[in-house]
């Protein structure tokens, strides 16, 4: 066992090293503004006066390793500084947002996830059928819209044709959790019908790897019924790639899910980060971003873990 | 019950006892599954629920003959190897070529086949579709149908611009780290793990955040984040290469570094790197589609898809579906262009199972 604990701290090691270049990329990246951030907020207007006086503000006479520093540390402790544009604390800002975000992506991972697994392994049985075929096309296209085209078609035939759920998710704090599910239905389902045709995907080509190996094919041959080849034989050794399908997944929920609080009006990050992305309000965005990119390495480093975990053979790199 | 319903139940149950006593077991089975579908719809979503299936079928149907006479003409108007590949390239990678060569000569030929100019205000905001509009007009009482014609000039040849982009600073690295190999191959491996580990549209929000959304900013962060993937694919498929005997002997004959590049290499790892090539189309397609649509990509007057949704998404609670019309046609795009990329991979890597 105690290789496979190096073998994890080495991954995490690798993790936390990339989380901190992407914190020094996303910080370095608002200094690549022509002049700094203070004569890109206050404009062409500015006198040399209100630029000072900004500057000194936002602390921007110091070096920039120490306000890196700083940033970092803040960050580390849940404080990201002072919106630009409205004064408030990036954290309060956030903070509620991200919760109803979690809310959405969770949702929909719970729907998915169950559901992405089930269909694929089903399709893989069905290979080279009508059914598979049928498949590929659905899911395909599915992958191929853009989140936009399918929210607005469910917001069409689910809101406007048939009035069964509100298109737009408009949220309040006294909801109980039924209405709460009934409201962000739309939005999930959206993302639930993208991830769950890419889940599908990966897990019938893992699957379909996997049925050609030979000693399925013993399997088969000593008069093994069908279902039992696939669960006694071919699920467990299917399991390290499933897990890294479904963390990969929820990874890609987190992109989609900017696109798709923008079309249901949800209160989320994601519209926080294109409504600062549009005002250029930089706290909300290195913040909004670095959370981003932080799910989205846990989740990968997550994978990889759960991958060396359930399957013997990466505990042994060449 | 009307004589649709009852011509639809019969149409549907005589054809897949037809296709039973034929013996063909998948199209029967498929028969028969839309048969007990229909029942549940039918019976949620009433008659019209069937009217959407029966036009489903009908666009299903269409667009299968249309595939299948494509495949047809291009197998005549192309030259003996070629036209043996075709021939047993599937309905859907047809059907997809098809659309391209759609798009295509949309985009080429925008100005002669859209009636109007794409920034000319003819009529009222949201005015209905008539004779000199086929669609209607947008939120500025442009025509919409003339702005999604130019829109398959500007939008689909930015991701082509974006997606050469990509590809050439991809491919050229990744050659050059497999050949050099050694710490360029480790230093530029490292930057493309550092750009792969951002989500894609997160890292163009952030760069665009920063520097302004201006269409030759736009394609260069677009290739720069999706460059990375190209790198990789394209040194692991050249340092399969490079291992080969062949190039340890032009190595020895003392050709340079440009020449293994263009002469050895090159020619051997075509058929996964067109492959990529419309794959990573398809990214970068949906990337700028999709900042279009926050209104950080392609600015206005010009025509776009993305912006175009957006703009138009207010008819939508009125039951309107032409603001869809541009979104469908990025989705159009995009699974022709898998199906293709399906067919290549399928062909090069011959992943029959």
């Amino acid at each position: 066992m105690g290789d496979v604990l190096a073998i994890i701290l080495k991954r995490l090691a690798l993790g936390v090293v990339t989380l901190l270049v992407i914190s020094v990329l996303i910080f370095s990246a608002v200094e690549m503004l022509p002049g700094d951030v203070a004569e890109a907020v206050l404009g062409q207007s500015a006198t040399p006066e209100n630029v000072a006086a900004m500057r000194e503000k936002l602390g921007l006479d110091q070096p920039a390793p120490v306000r890196y520093l700083s940033w970092l540390s803040g960050a580390v402790t849940g404080d990201f500084g002072v919106s630009l544009t409205s004064d408030e604390r990036v954290a309060e800002k956030i903070g509620p947002r991200l919760v109803s975000t979690l809310f959405l992506a969770t949702y929909a991972a719970v729907i998915a996830v169950p559901l992405a697994i089930v269909l694929g392994v089903l399709v893989a049985l069905l290979r080279n059928t009508v059914f598979d075929r049928v498949a590929n096309v659905l899911t395909l296209t599915s992958i191929s819209s853009p989140e936009f085209f399918l929210g607005y078609i469910l917001i069409l035939y689910l809101a406007v044709k048939a009035p069964l759920f509100p298109a737009i998710a408009s949220l309040s704090k006294d909801m109980s959790l039924p209405e709460l599910l009934h409201r962000t239905f739309l939005p999930a389902l959206t993302m639930v019908l993208v991830v769950t045709a890419h889940m599908m995907r990966m897990t019938r080509a893992a699957i379909i790897n996997l049925l050609a190996s030979p000693y399925i094919e013993m399997a088969r041959l000593k008069g093994a019924p069908a279902w039992k080849v696939i669960v006694r034989h071919a699920l467990p050794n299917a399991w390290a790639p499933i897990i890294n399908v479904v963390a990969l997944n929820l990874a890609y929920l987190i992109t989609g899910v900017v696109l798709v609080e923008v079309v249901f009006v949800y209160p989320g990050i994601g519209q926080l980060l294109v409504d600062a992305v549009s005002k250029r309000d930089f706290p909300v965005v290195q913040a909004v971003c670095l959370i981003f990119a932080a799910t989205f390495i846990l989740l990968n480093l997550a994978a990889d873990i759960g991958a060396i975990l359930t399957n013997p053979r990466l505990r042994h790199p060449k | 019950m009307n004589y649709f319903v009852i011509g639809y139940y019969a149409l549907l149950i005589g054809a897949s006892c037809l296709a039973a006593f034929y013996g063909r077991r998948s199209i029967f089975m498929l028969l028969f599954s839309l048969t007990l579908v229909s029942f549940v719809v039918g019976i949620v979503g009433g008659e019209s629920a069937l009217w959407t299936i029966t036009l489903c079928a009908g666009a299903l149907a269409l667009s299968a003959g249309t595939a299948y006479a494509f495949r047809e003409f291009l197998v005549n108007i192309s030259g003996r190897e070629t036209a043996k590949a075709l021939k047993t390239a599937p309905l859907t990678a047809a059907f997809g070529m098809f659309v391209i060569f759609t798009y295509a000569v949309m985009g080429i030929f925008a100005p002669v086949i859209a009636p109007h100019g794409e920034a000319e205000v003819i009529s009222s905001a949201f005015a209905p579709p008539d004779d000199t509009m086929l669609l209607g007009a947008d939120q500025l009482g442009r025509d919409m149908f003339s702005r999604i014609i130019y829109g398959a000039r500007n939008t689909v040849g930015l991701a082509l611009c974006a997606t050469l982009l990509a590809f050439f600073m991809g491919a050229f690295a990744g050659l050059l780290a497999a050949t050099k190999g050694g710490n360029l191959d480790q230093v530029m491996g490292r930057i493309a793990d550092v750009i792969m580990s951002i989500p894609s549209l997160i890292f163009a929000l952030l760069l665009l955040s920063i520097f302004g959304t201006n269409l030759i900013v736009l394609v260069i962060i677009v290739a720069i984040i999706y460059s990375p993937r190209v790198f990789r694919l394209t040194r692991a498929v050249a340092g399969n290469i490079v291992v080969m005997d062949y190039i340890e002997a032009a190595r020895l004959r003392g050709e340079g570094d440009l020449y293994l590049i263009r002469k050895e290499i090159l020619p051997n790892s075509t058929a996964p790197l067109i492959a990529e090539f419309g794959l990573e189309f398809c990214f970068v397609f949906l990337l700028i589609a999709g900042l279009s649509f926050l209104g950080l990509g392609i600015q206005p007057p010009t025509a776009d898809w993305g912006s175009m949704v957006r703009e138009n998404a207010t008819l939508i609670s009125f039951g309107e579906i032409t603001p869809l019309i541009p979104a469908g046609a990025i989705a159009l795009l995009t699974v022709a262009v898998n199906f293709v990329v399906d067919w290549m991979l399928w062909r090069s890597a011959g992943l029959k199972e």
